[in-house]
This record gives C-alpha cells, sequence and structure tokens, in this order.
C-alpha cells in the first residue's frame, strides 16, 4: 500500500488497516476501546462488590467468627503475602508490557507479557497450596467445616473419612455424608461439651440463634478456652467464594495474556497498533486491585 | 442549514438495503450489522413473549374457577414462575433496547454503526444462551420459587430447574451489561457534528440513563445468582438460616438490582414515547431539558429505593421508613415527563397513526400504574397490599400495560424504516382496540381483587373473587387476540404492505432521512444534526407518502 | 508497513500518553513496602479491632489508588474514566452501607427469639436437599 502522490497516501492514512469503518479516527477508536474496557470493568467491582458486602456484614455482626480464624491461623499469612507479592508484580510486568509495545520493543513486549504469565500462574500455584491445605484440614464451607487440629498428627484413616463425608455430602448421596459427619465426637448442633480434648470444636446454629457476642453488648471478640464460637464456617463460605471468584478472573486474564502473547509473537502489535496490550493490562489490573483488598481483609484479621 | 448536503445525491437506491446485502443464513448469524441484530433481537423477544404470553394464558384460564380448573398446584407454581422469569429476564428487560435500541440507535447518531460491533453480536448470542437455559430450566424439572427465588425455599426445593434458569439469569446479565456499555461508549464517542448532548433525541437520552442502570446495576444480580447456586450446589451457607445465613440479604441482594431494573424496562419505553408524541402532535417536544434530566434522575433515584419490596421481609422499621420515603421521590420525575407529553400534544396537530394510538394508551395506563406504585410505596398501606393481587395489578400496568405497549408503539414506529413496508392502519386499529380494552380489563379488577385481600400466587381463591377473576381472564384473551392481530398484519406487510418512503410520519431525527429500509452503511457520509423536533422544513408529499425537507430530499 | 508504523508513531505518541518506565518500578517499589507495612503492622502496632481493620483498609486504598492512577494510567486519562470508577464505587458504598445498617438494625430480633425460644438452642442440624 506504499503509495507516490500526497492525496494517496494521505487517504491511505486515513483508513489505516486497525480503524474499523465505523470510527473516523484511530484516537476515537483508541478512546472508545478504552470506556468500553473501564465500564465492563466497573462491573466486575459491582460483581465483586456483593461479595464485599456479604463479608462486611457477617464480619460486622460476628466478629468473633473472623477472629477466631484469625486466631487459629487457618490461613497462612505468608502464602497471601507471596500472593500479594506476585500479583503486583505482575502488574508492573503488564505496564511495562504496554510501554513496550508503546515504544516497539517487540522482543520485550513479548518478555513483559511472559513474566505476567509466569507471575499469575505462581498466583494459581500458591492458590492451588493453600486450598489443598484446607482440604486436607477439612477447613471447608457449610457442612464441609471439619476442622482437625491443623498440622498436628491426626491419622490418615480419619481424614479419608472426613474427606468422604464431605464428598458424600457434595453430591446427591446426602445421608451417608450425614451419617458420617454424625459419628464424629463433637455433633453438630449440639451444645458440645465433652469432646476429644485435642479436637478443635465447632457448632452449627440454625438461624434462630445469635452470636454470642452480641448477647452481651461490648463484650470482648474473644471467647475463652472453653466457649464454643458458632458458625465458624460462615467464615470459609466467604473465604472461598470471593477467592473462588478471583482465581476464575484470574485464570481468565492468563487466557487473556496468552492470547496477547500469541498475537505479540506473531509481531502483531506495533507502535502504530496495540490497543489489546493496554487493554487487558486494564483487566489484570483490576484483578489486582480486587486482591489487594481480599488479602488483608481476610487474612490480616487482628 | 439552507445547503443541500452531499451525502443525499450519493445514496445508494432502495434495492440495496441492509436486508439485501449479503445473502444465507450465515450472513445474519454472523453479521456485525446493529441493523440485522436488532432485527435478531426483534423476532427472538417477540417468540419469548410468545412463551411467556402462553404460560399467562394458561394461568389465567386456571384461575377461571376457585378449585382447579385446568392443572394441578404445583403446575400452577411452575407456570407463574416461568411466565415471570421468562417476561422479565427475556422480553421486558432487553425488550426495547435490545430490538429498537440497537436498530435505530446509531442511524439516529448519524453514524454507522455502534462503538462495538462483535459485542454487540456477542450481546445477542448470550440472550440467546440465556433463553435456551431457560428452556432447559422446564425439561430440566422447572421451578416453581416464583421468579424472586427467595431463600430458602428456593434452596430447599427439590425443583431440578432452579440451577439452570439462575445460569440463564447469570447469562442473560452480561448481555445486558454488553448492550448498555455499548450504548454509552456510542453515545459519548460518535455522537454527529452539531449534537451536543442537548440536541441528542430524547430516545437517546432514555437509552443513555437505561445503560447507566444496566451497567451499575446488574452485576449485582450476577453476583446473587452465583451465589445462590453456590449455596444449592454447596451449601455454603451465606444466606441459609440453616448454616447460619440471612435470607433477608438475600433480599437485599435481589432487589439492588431488580429495582433499578424496572426502570431498565420502563426508561427506554418513556423514551420511544417522548419521540411519538411529539412527531405526531406536529409540535416541538415540550421541556425538552426537563424530559432529557428527568430520564437521569429516574435512573439515579431508582437506586435508592429497592427496600421497598421488602417491606414486610423482616427488614429493619428504621430503613424500611427511609425507603418508604424515597419512594415517593421516584414519581417526581415520571410526573415530569407525563406533564410535558401532554403539554406537547396541547395545541398540537395530533394525528392518530397507531404509533400515537399506543403512545396514547400508553400515558392512561402509565398514570394509573404510576399512582398506584404511590399506595405500595406507603409503608402502612403497603403492609396490607403486599403479596396481593394489587402489587400484580400494579407491576403489569407498568411492565405490560406501559413497557410492552410502547415497544409495541415503537414496533410500528419504526416498522416503516426496519422493513421499507406500511402495514395496514385499519387493521392497527382494530388491534389497539382489543390490546386496550383487553389490558385493562385483564388488571383493573385486579387491584380491585387485591385491596379485598386476594393474594397473589395463589392456586385457589375464595369464592367471593371468582367473578373479578373471571372478568380479568376474559379480559385477558381479549388482549391475546389482539396480539394475534398485530401479528398477523404485521406479517402480512411484509409481503404485501406499501412500500415506506424515507419518512412516513416526518420524524426530524436522522434515522428518517436514510433510506427505508437503510443501506448497509447507514449513511455514506455522517450528516449534520440539527433540533430533532423542529419539523418547520418538513413538506408532505402526498404523492409518494414521504415527508420531505428542504434540507434535501431523504435518500431515496 | 515501516512507513506506517513511524507514520503511525508519531500519531501514536498522542494516543495514549505512555507513563514513563522509571515511574512504574517506582510505584511498583511503594506498593511493595506498603505491603510489607501492612503484614508487618500485625505484630508493631494494635490499634483494637476496628483500628486495625480501619487502617489496612487505608493502606489496601492507597495502593489501589496508584495502581489505578498509574498502571491503569487513569491519571493521564479523560475526566469520563474516573467518573466511571468513582460511580461504581460509591455504589458498591452505598449498597454496602444500607446492608449493613438494615442487617444491624434487625440482629436483636434474632438474639430476642432466640432468648425466647429455649428450643432453637438445640435444633437440629438442617437436612438440606438437593
Amino acid at each position: 500500500m506504499s503509495t507516490a502522490t500526497d492525496a494517496e497516501s494521505h487517504a491511505v492514512h486515513e483508513h489505516p488497516p486497525h480503524l474499523a469503518h465505523h470510527f473516523d479516527t484511530e484516537e476515537q477508536q483508541f478512546e472508545a476501546d478504552v470506556q468500553g474496557m473501564w465500564l465492563f470493568l466497573a462491573t466486575e467491582i459491582l460483581l465483586f462488590a456483593g461479595l464485599f458486602c456479604a463479608y462486611a456484614v457477617y464480619r460486622a455482626h460476628h466478629p468473633e467468627i473472623f477472629y477466631h480464624a484469625y486466631k487459629q491461623h487457618y490461613l497462612s499469612v505468608f502464602w497471601g503475602s507471596v500472593n500479594t507479592a506476585l500479583l503486583l508484580v505482575s502488574s508492573f510486568t503488564i505496564a511495562a508490557a504496554v510501554w513496550c509495545a508503546q515504544h516497539n520493543y517487540q522482543k520485550w513486549l513479548v518478555w513483559m507479557l511472559v513474566a505476567t504469565l509466569a507471575l499469575g500462574s505462581g498466583f494459581l500455584v500458591v492458590k492451588y497450596i493453600e486450598y489443598s491445605h484446607k482440604i486436607h484440614s477439612g477447613l471447608l464451607w457449610g457442612t464441609g467445616f471439619n476442622p482437625q487440629k491443623h498440622g498436628h498428627g491426626h491419622d490418615d484413616e480419619h481424614n479419608d473419612a472426613h474427606d468422604e463425608a464431605h464428598a458424600a455430602t457434595a453430591h446427591a448421596d446426602e445421608h451417608e455424608g450425614d451419617d458420617a459427619l454424625h459419628d464424629e465426637p463433637a455433633d453438630a448442633g449440639a451444645s458440645a461439651d465433652t469432646s476429644a480434648e485435642d479436637q478443635l470444636q465447632w457448632v452449627y446454629e440454625p438461624g434462630g440463634t445469635g452470636p454470642r457476642g452480641l448477647l452481651e453488648p461490648g463484650s470482648a471478640i474473644e471467647l475463652s478456652e472453653d466457649e464454643q464460637v458458632r458458625n465458624v464456617q460462615t467464615f470459609f463460605g466467604i473465604y472461598f467464594l470471593m477467592t473462588g471468584l478471583h482465581g476464575l478472573h484470574v485464570i481468565a486474564g492468563l487466557l487473556a495474556i496468552t492470547w496477547l502473547l500469541v498475537k505479540a509473537l506473531k509481531g502483531h502489535f506495533t507502535a502504530a497498533y496495540f490497543t489489546p496490550v493496554p487493554i487487558v493490562g486494564l483487566y489484570w489490573h483490576v484483578v489486582d486491585l480486587v486482591w489487594i483488598y481480599l488479602f488483608p481483609l481476610l487474612y490480616l484479621i487482628h | 442549514m439552507a445547503t443541500i448536503p452531499a451525502d443525499y445525491s450519493a445514496a445508494p437506491p432502495a434495492r440495496d438495503n441492509y436486508l439485501t446485502h449479503g445473502r444465507g443464513i450465515l450472513s445474519w448469524l454472523c453479521t456485525l450489522d446493529h441493523k440485522r441484530i436488532g432485527v435478531m433481537y426483534l423476532v427472538s423477544i417477540l417468540a419469548a413473549f410468545l412463551l411467556g404470553g402462553i404460560f399467562a394464558i394458561l394461568i389465567r384460564t386456571e384461575l377461571l374457577t376457585p378449585e382447579k380448573t385446568i392443572m394441578g398446584a404445583d403446575t400452577y407454581n411452575q407456570f407463574f414462575t416461568l411466565h415471570g422469569a421468562i417476561m422479565t429476564f427475556l422480553v421486558i428487560i432487553p425488550g426495547i433496547p435490545a430490538a429498537l435500541g440497537n436498530f435505530v440507535l446509531p442511524i439516529m447518531l448519524g453514524a454507522k454503526d455502534l462503538a462495538f460491533p462483535r459485542i454487540n453480536l456477542l450481546s445477542y448470542y448470550l440472550w440467546v444462551a440465556g433463553a435456551l437455559f431457560s428452556v432447559l430450566a422446564i425439561v430440566m424439572g422447572s421451578v416453581d420459587t416464583g421468579w424472586t427465588f427467595y431463600i430458602p425455599y428456593a434452596t430447599d426445593t427439590t425443583m431440578g430447574g432452579v440451577i439452570p434458569v439462575l445460569m440463564g439469569v447469570f447469562v442473560l446479565g452480561f448481555s445486558s451489561i454488553f448492550t448498555g456499555l455499548n450504548f454509552i461508549v456510542t453515545i459519548h464517542k460518535m455522537r454527529p457534528p452539531g449534537m451536543g448532548w442537548f440536541e441528542l433525541p430524547l430516545f437517546l437520552w432514555a437509552l443513555y440513563a437505561t445503560a447507566v442502570i444496566q451497567i451499575l446495576a446488574t452485576p449485582v444480580i450476577g453476583i446473587t445468582g452465583l451465589l445462590l447456586i453456590a449455596e444449592r450446589v454447596g451449601q455454603f451457607g451465606i444466606f441459609h438460616p440453616g448454616l447460619g445465613g440471612d435470607p433477608v440479604l438475600y433480599q437485599h441482594f435481589f432487589w439492588f438490582y431488580s429495582h433499578p431494573a424496572v426502570y431498565i424496562m420502563i426508561l427506554p419505553a418513556m423514551g420511544v414515547i417522548s419521540e411519538i408524541i411529539s412527531i405526531f402532535s406536529r409540535k416541538h417536544i415540550f421541556g425538552y431539558h426537563f424530559i432529557a434530566f428527568s430520564s437521569i434522575a429516574i435512573a439515579m433515584f431508582g437506586f435508592i429505593v429497592w427496600g421497598h419490596h421488602m417491606f414486610v421481609s423482616g427488614q429493619s422499621t428504621l430503613i424500611s421508613v427511609i425507603f418508604s420515603l424515597l419512594t415517593y421521590s421516584v414519581s417526581i420525575p415520571s410526573a415530569v415527563k407525563v406533564f410535558n407529553w401532554l403539554a406537547t400534544m396541547y395545541g398540537g396537530s395530533i394525528s392518530l397513526r397507531a404509533p400515537m394510538l399506543y403512545a396514547l394508551a400508553f400515558i392512561f395506563i402509565f398514570g394509573i400504574g404510576g399512582l398506584t406504585g404511590l399506595f405500595l410505596g406507603a409503608l402502612a398501606t403497603d403492609v396490607h397490599l403486599h403479596d396481593t393481587y394489587f402489587v400484580v395489578a400494579h407491576f403489569h400496568y407498568v411492565m405490560m400495560g406501559s413497557t410492552l405497549i410502547a415497544m409495541i408503539a415503537g414496533i410500528h414506529h419504526w416498522w416503516p424504516k426496519m422493513v421499507g413496508r406500511m402495514y395496514n392502519e385499519a387493521a392497527a386499529f382494530i388491534a389497539w382496540v382489543f390490546v386496550f380494552v383487553g389490558m385493562n380489563l385483564t388488571f383493573f379488577p385486579q387491584f380491585i381483587m387485591g385491596a379485598h385481600g386476594m393474594p397473589r400466587r395463589y392456586y385457589n381463591y375464595p369464592p367471593e373473587f371468582e367473578n373479578l377473576h373471571q372478568m380479568s381472564t376474559w379480559g385477558s384473551y381479549l388482549m391475546a387476540v389482539g396480539f394475534v392481530i398485530i401479528a398477523a398484519y404485521l406479517l402480512h406487510s411484509l409481503f404485501a404492505g406499501r412500500t415506506a418512503p424515507a419518512n412516513p410520519w416526518g420524524g426530524a431525527t436522522l434515522e428518517w432521512r436514510c433510506a427505508s429500509p437503510p443501506p448497509h452503511d447507514n449513511y455514506p457520509v455522517t450528516p449534520t444534526a440539527g433540533d430533532p423536533y423542529d419539523f418547520s422544513d418538513l413538506k408532505y408529499n402526498p404523492q409518494t407518502g414521504d415527508y420531505e425537507s428542504d434540507r434535501g430530499p431523504a435518500a431515496s | 508497513m515501516a512507513e506506517q508504523a513511524t507514520h503511525g508513531s508519531h500519531q501514536h505518541d498522542d494516543v495514549g500518553h505512555h507513563v514513563p518506565l522509571w515511574l512504574l518500578a517506582a510505584v511498583l517499589l511503594v506498593l511493595l513496602v506498603l505491603t510489607f507495612i501492612t503484614v508487618g503492622s500485625v505484630w508493631w502496632i494494635d490499634l483494637g479491632h476496628t483500628g486495625n481493620l480501619l487502617m489496612a483498609m487505608i493502606i489496601a486504598t492507597i495502593k489501589g489508588t496508584l495502581v489505578a492512577l498509574y498502571f491503569m494510567h487513569l491519571r493521564y486519562d479523560k475526566p469520563i474514566i474516573a467518573i466511571i470508577l468513582i460511580a461504581a464505587l460509591f455504589f458498591v458504598a452505598l449498597f454496602t452501607i444500607v446492608a449493613l445498617i438494615d442487617t444491624g438494625q434487625y440482629q436483636p430480633d434474632i438474639t430476642d427469639y432466640r432468648a425466647v425460644d429455649p428450643d432453637a438452642r438445640s435444633a437440629p442440624l438442617l437436612q438440606l436437599q438437593q
């Protein structure tokens, strides 16, 4: 398409190959693309808002549940911090990728995208470590909350029974699972009085009962040794929903970045046109932003 | 404005238009043309309306007698749930923006397409996916929870269709979001020269306000649906009281979207009416700025009143009182619109063509629907009226009687533009009579029933309500006849209707300046916008049935 | 193509003004330091339950603001973008605050019910159906 006359080159310049027919200028198209992505990100923020609201409501009215979860070190601050660092650096690398694209450093663009993918995948690996530890320890939501004294010897058969119990409850085979649960020494619903000392207690209470803390306004959220924190499974319900939904968004983001990488390897992005890079970058930054809030809310409750 | 713009002489002949551009089913299924997408939406939404309508007729038939008439109680519960879910999520929420807005918005802006044509197509396919999920739900064991899916019944019911419906709702939410996103960016970035914010046609102000609600509210129903699925599948215990959850919190989540959703329904409808009233009174719209700002005001106020659906749910008294007070605020911008429409008509030269008939019906019906909302917004009366037929009548007046009627008005108004044919006015008038009389006969008795205590969603009822129920059912049959007649003459017009001119009604907005049907690219050159309600330069040509502008002949 | 690229790059120096690389790196450094502070404050400071939460949220908001302004280019974009973000956050706040107020207001109803109904305490675990 290289032409001799000014008029023709002007015409070529007027309709560059990446300019859609319904836009007049590339600037208009780019700004429209950025606006469109920000509007979509606004909806993502509002999607997570529901979960943050549920978190706020439960933490405000049942702070003892969250404090208990923290005191018991159910979540690893170490792994949470690692994840935070991974995402922050990956935000940097994708912003750097945009910079590379703008300056036409194609090779560095590819490396930055690879780095972002690696860091994001690292995040997922850590998540896998955390989740499998929780599954192993019976720290799940709803009727799956069946905590073992973490990390300290309980036999594998006991564990397997719990895993089976949980697996059974998750499927249509309700009764088998419930029987397995009811076989446990600390029976759900009944006031747990005597039970094995090295087994943590948990109690579900139907909605008609309130948290202990509210019965005596102003009482501490720390409970004494023999007092039971009720409905701790709520914490894990919220934890898994929030981190799970976030994790799904991480996966989606990694897929989008992979797509970018493929195109970058083929040389599709030049300083003349690189719009998809900042657009996907914006999405990835919001994934990071959500985690920036999730981390202190879930891991650093003190 | 005196010079003849060059774009008219470059207009292609009418025979090459968006319908003929590209042949074969793939050229439709893979189209990026907003006009074709709009047409596909229109056909699909009307098909969903037919399905939802069949459920409605079956429900009303069951209610002919106080005892069992044609179905069992469980079936009845499923039917009203499906009727509600289909009508709300598949028909009325997407309705005007998807079916009419997609077609009209770019042409009204003198643009060649929406900002993101591929996202537009994605939006349509998400709607289709949502519709398929709903069908799947019916097949997989149905739902009987009511379209509101309140917990704990929605988590505990053994009906297998709950999860598919919720997945459908989630997917439909994204369809809605993408449409809204597209509209906002298009209106922001693709206005023609001469069209600042206050030269925007009011239909576009309405679509813009709607799009803002779609962006801000829809994600919340998304997360609500996900959480409800999680509760059912994994027993997460966020809402279920048996696991320490809070069921009233679910209602907050649900209504935070579902109340603004009703403004997603009504705002575009009001936009359509603003266009039609002005054109068919041959008079500049009265109070343009007031109508424009009232659209934004309704959108904003609509976000702070959701608790008025929860007065008897266990919501605290303090919050109930606050919501009740705030609910009154929404009535003000709505009333502003009605007064401006009436003022537009006053002193105008009114022509009672089909679009205008439906617009007038809208004003009457919306007046009743809106005013009855005030009874429900008042905390003290709502305690008695909640979950009675009064509520059912109210929302059918505003959803069916107002939004749907406005959609029909819009279809009649833009039909010549969309298909290039005129329909039979006499048949349209007859159908309108059936629809208008039928609609009022169906739902007005329900106000009376509700005030006397007839509960909603009840399969059997005390015999004292039988007469009113029968009136209501016969009204619904009349309405159905009306819709059948509409379908008949519109389909007939596709084959045997008079060829439509570019501007059969004499509108001054930009879409009337391109051919009927428009060419693939809408406008070869972006036209310059003027006052969208200034009809002074339009002269009727009796031979062609076309309104010609001395700004230059319309592209033909 | 090369002509187009250079021609384009002249045009595109104006499109998407670039944030200098050193600035991006500096922001990353600040973010990592703030993370360290947030985690470390567990051991150094105790402002009470609410105080700790507030401090953590403030630091998170500073981090988020930096990400938005510099990584996401918000500082150099047109105001409409900031309006979109702020509108979304406003509605998140609206929804959460109203939910908090309402749930807070009816918590006493829940505890009153428990006090009145002794069976509520020992009610069996609810059997959930699939």
